[in-house]
């Protein structure tokens, strides 16, 4: 095991403990900017809507795993996302400008809902968020100078300095498109981590009581948060849209806010790296089963594409394993073998045995 | 001079009326301690200070301000700081994450600041950082800086809370049964940092326990509190031969 001796605040404060880790994270990188080269371009498609999904939670992680707010409703606002990006380029905005103009406006509009919405907690709150996803659909269809009502609205070719980013035309470009958006929102997320607004959610997340007695006005944190939340998987909407280049009141449905959810907790609450770890499997899990079926029929000749149900019942028996034996989902399985790993073979069985806990938000009432 | 003054307070809960008529003064640098029996409204009071809880009565005045509608987010920065019985920590933080908590009152970078890591926001980051580290010294935390919250003794989480509420830099700290779960050893410690806290930091305290080896160590002047009302008022001495106090503990058997 490794320990690192401090000498100064900065290396506290600085994004990469040392320079192995900053290695690391500098080679994942390089290998994710060389992809295009390495995989077929159908691949390539896959892991831009990887990345699209990371940054969706990467968004909704920053409420549920940071602040401590579930959302069962979090595709509305990758719907705001979308159809506010595509209305802003059809007046005539390029894509540069309309992208963070969307963000900005979905996480006001996410604000704006935070603050009756977040006066709720636990279960209600889920009911409050889940019938967000589901007015959003008809809402979709009613907005229909800015939806295009039941037909929905086509994406208009994305122009970034003069180069057209297309998903189908250039996919390399729109990948690496993806990809810069996934960095830029990362690093934006890590700082807000190290920051006092970052400690703030946590300590809404942890216990409301004591974040209000050391001067954290928690309506407002709770409402930052969820506008940034929003904010962020807003751009994941437009960037969506962009993907599959028309979105109607189908796209963003409630199973989408399900699978948002299921990737932040498959991935792990609380962590940057779950919302990435989440995306992978919610991102590839179609691809899987498509896998596990051609290879069922080929090798055993069981045709299982009879049960259109299957990857949602996948999902399902994932996630209630996960909730029952990895609460802190894939990124707390992955910190154990590395814990185990690094010890070895010091590690002992019971080091992980999980502490009794539960929502101490709902204690002091 | 009185740096807190709690006027004719009262709150009721429905018909439970948990505080009933309390007044008292605690002076710039004196350790003031309400004592009393289970579900006396003494961490009532507490709140009620906090601002947790909106009085039906009454008045409470800090340095000379009127706080009885102050929202409770900006007691701290006003120079209020607590600790609560049940230990409220983050507990799936650090030490040192939650003592960076506990100096959020003293941080100038906004939230846009924050997300684009600006100047301003590492200047507070560095400065805080330096605030914290007087306490952990202070405290004697050093050895568990790093530490989860989680996986940390009763004893230590105990002391961790206090450092928390000292890293706002208050005036007054109120600590709801600072010594309730420690051993003997460590109730002693906890005399001395109290005694610290008063003489070195030049606090102000206000103070809620039960053990009265602790009261009678560290408390200036004592408070007994029943059924929300008061009942004695003096040093611990006074207030523990008080014969109504001593009835009040007992139970009226008649
Ligand atoms: N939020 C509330 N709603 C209703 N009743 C309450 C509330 N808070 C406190 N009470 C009641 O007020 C009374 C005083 O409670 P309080 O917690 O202040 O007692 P205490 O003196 O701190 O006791 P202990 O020594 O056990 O901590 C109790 O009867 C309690 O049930
Ligand atoms: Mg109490």
């Amino acid at each position: 095991m490794r320990i690192h001796f401090k000498r100064s605040y900065d290396e506290d404060i600085r994004l990469f403990e040392d320079w192995r880790r900053m290695a690391k994270y500098a080679v994942l990188l390089a290998v994710m900017i060389a992809l295009p080269a390495l995989v077929s371009a159908y691949f390539l498609g896959e892991v831009t809507l990887v990345l699209i999904y990371c940054i969706a939670g990467m968004g909704l992680m920053i409420l549920a795993g940071h602040t401590g707010q579930i959302s069962l409703g979090h595709a509305a606002f990758m719907a705001i996302g979308a159809f506010s990006n595509l209305w802003f380029m059809e007046q005539g905005m390029s894509f540069l400008l309309a992208l963070p103009l969307s963000a900005v406006f979905t996480g006001l509009v996410g604000a704006i809902i935070a603050l009756p919405i977040l006066r709720l907690s636990g279960i209600y709150l889920a009911i409050a968020t889940l019938a967000l996803s589901i007015i959003i659909e008809d809402i979709a269809i009613i907005a229909e100078p800015f939806t295009g009502g039941v037909g929905g609205v086509f994406a208009p070719p994305v122009d970034v300095l003069g180069t057209s980013v297309d998903r189908y035309g250039s996919p390399n470009l729109f990948y690496w498109m993806c990809l810069s958006v996934v960095v830029i929102v990362l690093l934006g997320y890590a700082n807000l981590l190290r920051s006092a607004t970052g400690r703030s959610f946590l300590a809404v997340r942890d216990s409301e009581v004591s974040a209000r007695a050391l001067g954290v006005n928690v309506t407002r944190t709770k409402a930052l948060a969820f506008g940034l939340s929003c904010a962020v998987t807003g751009i994941a909407g437009a960037l969506y849209a962009h993907f599959v280049q028309v979105v109607n009141y189908e796209s963003f449905l409630v199973l989408l806010s399900i699978n948002l959810v299921l990737l932040v907790v498959i991935g792990g609450l609380g962590s940057i790296h779950g919302a990435f770890f989440g995306a992978v499997v919610v991102g590839l899990m179609p691809q899987f089963i498509a896998i596990a079926r051609d290879f069922l029929q080929g090798s055993v000749g069981i045709d299982i594409s009879a049960y259109p149900g299957l990857d949602t019942t996948v999902f399902a028996v994932i996630i209630i394993a996960m909730v029952i034996y990895e609460p802190l989902g894939i990124y707390g399985f992955y910190m154990k073998i590395k814990t185990q790993w690094q010890l070895f073979p010091l590690a002992r069985r019971d080091m992980f045995r999980r502490s009794k806990s539960y929502l101490k938000t709902e204690r002091m009432r | 001079m009185s740096l807190l003054s709690v006027e004719n307070l009262a709150i009721h809960f429905g018909g439970v009326k948990a505080v009933d008529g309390i007044s008292f003064d605690v002076q710039a640098g004196e350790v003031f301690t309400i004592v009393g029996p289970n579900g006396a409204g003494k961490s009532t009071i507490f709140n009620l200070i906090s601002r947790f809880y909106q009085p039906t009565h009454g008045k409470i005045v800090f340095d000379g301000q009127d706080i009885t509608r102050t929202p409770a987010h900006n007691i701290a920065e006003l120079g209020i700081a607590r600790t609560f019985q049940n230990i409220e920590l983050f507990d799936h933080s650090t030490v040192l994450q939650n003592l960076l908590v506990g100096g959020h009152t003293k941080r100038r970078a906004s939230w846009i600041e924050d997300v684009l890591h600006l100047p301003r926001s590492r200047a507070n980051e560095r400065e805080a950082r330096h605030a914290v580290e007087e306490i952990i010294d202070f405290l004697d935390l050093a050895a568990y800086r790093d530490k989860m919250i989680a996986g940390l003794p009763y004893g230590v989480r105990k002391v961790v809370e206090i450092a928390r509420a000292l890293a706002s830099d208050p005036r007054l700290i109120l600590l709801d049964e600072p010594a309730s779960g420690l051993s003997v050893e460590e109730t002693a410690d906890m005399a001395f940092w109290i005694e610290d806290m008063k003489k070195d930091l030049g606090l102000t305290v206000l103070m809620v326990e039960h053990d009265m080896s602790l009261v009678s160590a560290v408390s200036d002047r004592v408070l007994a509190v029943v059924e929300g009302k008061p009942l004695a008022l003096g040093t611990s001495a006074e207030v523990q031969s008080d014969p109504r106090v001593i009835e009040a503990y007992l139970g009226t058997a008649a």
